[in-house]
């Protein structure tokens, strides 16, 4: 391959590979913009990319082609539903936001994989047969980088640009933004915190079950125990390294993306296949910390975040 | 009713709805509840050679359940157990094969090590917690995975390119023929005696010294803390070293006694994370861990009969281990139905 096509191939796969880390980290914006700690996400996708694979393997047939694009609908819905367990405790019942986060990671592979033993007899489901891997751009096809994109690269793109309008230039965003700063001062101004809340832990399910379906129906192809295996936490720290907005958190997805496409096709370009795998595996969540400690930006989480909202407590 | 009963009543409370959502669940699921917790109850205590298996399985749920209680107490919330342990378990398998020494040097030596390398994985973010303010439970979070890719490595290295080490030379092992023996040559171990000494630490740490009495003090407020005078910083980066001494031992008891080898691994262990369920359950104290380890290690091993006595999936036991820790976690609304069911009793 010459530089340019390492170069080439090497961006369209980390986009491939960051699709649902964007679309996943999102979802963990939205909700901890509003003060809900997510740490539930890695079950979000579990959830996503089960139910993704589980519908596409039941309705292929009758959907042919379109497969693919009805169950990421089916897998949002599973996300929203999933997350009101996260909701109805977080918010309503004041629990410890963190380790409900923890029972719904628990919860949701043990779930996952008693479906698939239940439905499949065995430990992980078959091999879908329509992916979106088949599924190019045909008309972008001529230019270069754009051409070997893929639809749901597109789609995570267009999320990030559509979130950051939302929550920036929107009154609903506001809100949001209030409701994770100061949900008191928000409750004065007539804001439902509990409904605000309660919304933006239902966006984090959907878009947290919208990228483990598109995970699975890009990258892992079936369902198993090991099919979403820290890709949740990754999305966590691609939140945090963006700093909770939705643009920065696309471009830590992205650098995340990369450095899990070089770790992958690393060993078969030159120069890259001189570092051992492991430096690119841990690379994130070192790059994470560091973020964290301030080396690179200090980040602050919103003020709220992690603490359920009692009416008339100061 | 007093405050004191209803803390016990919330754990007894959530295992209770825990494992009614598992009978639930498998109700729904066409498959007898009464036949898989049978088979459950049988899996645990079926046999001598169970028991003994089912006590080996508590061993490093107990270590696991100190570790995050020990944190916990400081005010701390240590999710990176898991990756304390993983650390832990290699330490000590390492120094199991790279050496061999006269068994009273060899085999603390490989306890150790693997107690400092749990504390080391402690000490970062223990020490980014206390110099710059980073939360504990997300740097822990990453720590776990690059544990996991970093040993993974080492193992490698280590064996060669192999994947998994030599077994470990005897002079470094817990095993126990006379425990084996007791118990129709389960693979129960010292470990288990090793991890209730441990407890006895915790408790000593945390209620007989003027380090866990701070330790304690920075746990219920930061500021008056600060302001009696003491080290809060230091404190913090030290119940994060004590808590990941603890996970690490954890991991050697897998390494030294069940195990004697250390295998690379495409997942968990699962040990670091039902150490929260273990902590929580046992409200944070060494005694309260005994018991949340002995429910959570007994359910974890009990499982794996349910497949072959009632063709059950095990996995139904990861949810009512879930559902538990979630119960727990919105403890609040189990006060509430304990309080009105009070009321309503005082009233008649």
């Amino acid at each position: 391959m010459s530089p340019l096509e390492i170069f080439y191939f090497l961006v369209s796969s980390a986009i491939f590979y960051a699709a649902p880390l964007i679309i996943v980290a999102i979802g963990g914006v939205f909700s901890e913009r509003s003060g809900v700690v997510n740490i539930g996400l890695e079950g979000l996708m579990v959830i996503g990319a089960f139910t993704g694979i589980v519908f596409n393997l039941f309705f292929v047939d009758a959907l042919g082609e379109f497969t693919p694009w009805v169950s990421l609908i089916i897998a949002m819905i599973t996300g929203t539903l999933f997350s009101l367990l996260l909701a109805i405790a977080a918010v309503s019942f004041r629990a410890d936001q963190v380790v409900t986060g923890v029972a719904i990671n628990l919860l949701a592979i043990a779930v996952a994989i008693f479906l698939v033993k239940l439905i499949f007899q065995k430990g992980q489901t078959d091999i879908i047969s329509v992916n979106f891997s088949q599924i190019r751009i045909s008309f972008l096809r001529d230019i270069p980088i754009i051409g070997d994109m893929y639809w749901t690269s597109l789609l995570a793109i267009a999320i990030a640009f559509i979130s950051w309008a939302v929550i920036y230039y929107t009154p609903f965003g506001l809100r949001l933004r209030a409701v994770g700063e100061h949900p008191a001062a928000a409750d004065t101004m007539g804001v439902n915190v509990t409904k605000m809340r309660y919304v933006a832990v239902m966006i984090s399910g959907a878009l947290g079950g919208l990228g483990g379906a598109i995970y699975a129906q890009t990258i892992s192809n079936d369902f198993g125990h090991a099919t979403i295996t820290g890709q949740g936490f990754m999305a966590l720290a691609a939140m945090i390294f963006g700093k909770w907005h939705p643009l920065g958190a696309m471009g830590a997805a992205l650098f995340f993306g990369f450095a899990q496409s070089l770790s992958i096709v690393g060993p078969s370009l030159p120069f890259f296949s001189e570092i051992p795998t492991v430096f690119l595996y841990i690379l994130p969540y070192v790059l994470t910390i560091l973020a964290l400690a301030g080396f690179i930006g200090r980040a602050s989480a919103p003020k709220a975040s992690g603490t359920p909202y009692i009416k008339g407590n100061r | 009713m007093s405050n004191k009963a209803v803390n016990l009543l919330v754990p007894v409370l959530a295992v209770i709805l825990g494992l009614l959502v598992g009978a639930i669940i498998m109700l729904v699921s066409g498959y007898n509840a009464i036949d898989g917790y049978a088979a459950l109850w049988e899996g645990i205590f079926g046999d001598l050679y169970r028991v003994g298996e089912t006590v080996r399985q508590i061993t490093p749920y107990i270590l696991a359940g100190l570790a995050v209680a020990f944190a916990f107490r400081a005010g701390l919330f240590n999710i990176g157990v898991e990756g304390q342990l993983i650390v832990g378990w290699f330490a000590a398998a390492y120094v199991g094969v790279a050496v061999e020494l006269p068994k009273i040097i060899h085999l603390p030596l490989a306890i150790l090590a693997a107690a400092a390398a749990g504390a080391f994985w402690g000490f970062i973010p223990g020490l980014l917690k206390a110099k710059f303010h980073v939360h504990e439970v997300i740097v822990t979070i990453m720590l776990n995975y690059i544990a996991l890719h970093v040993v993974n490595a080492l193992i490698e290295v280590v064996s060669g390119g192999s994947e998994r080490t030599e077994n470990i030379f005897a002079s470094a092992s817990l095993r126990s023929e006379f425990l084996a023996e007791l118990t129709d040559f389960s693979r129960l171990h010292y470990g288990i005696i090793v991890a209730l000494i441990m407890v006895i630490v915790m408790w000593f740490i945390l209620d007989k010294t003027t380090t866990g009495f701070e330790l304690k003090s920075v746990g219920f407020n930061q500021n008056a803390s600060q302001y009696a005078g003491m080290k809060v910083d230091r404190n913090i980066i030290l119940a994060m070293v004590i808590s990941g001494a603890f996970a690490g031992i954890g991991g050697a008891m897998e390494a030294l006694g069940t195990f004697e080898y250390v295998s690379s691994k495409a997942g968990f262990t699962g040990i670091g994370f039902d150490g929260i369920a273990v902590a929580l359950l046992g409200m944070n104290t060494p005694l309260g861990v005994v018991f949340g380890a002995t429910l959570f290690g007994s359910l974890q091993y009990g499982a794996l009969n349910m497949p072959n006595a009632a063709g059950i999936p095990v996995e139904i036991v990861g949810i009512v281990t879930a559902v538990i820790i979630y119960f727990v976690a919105a403890s609040y609304v189990i006060r509430l139905f304990i309080e009105r069911v009070g009321r309503k009793k005082e009233a008649k």
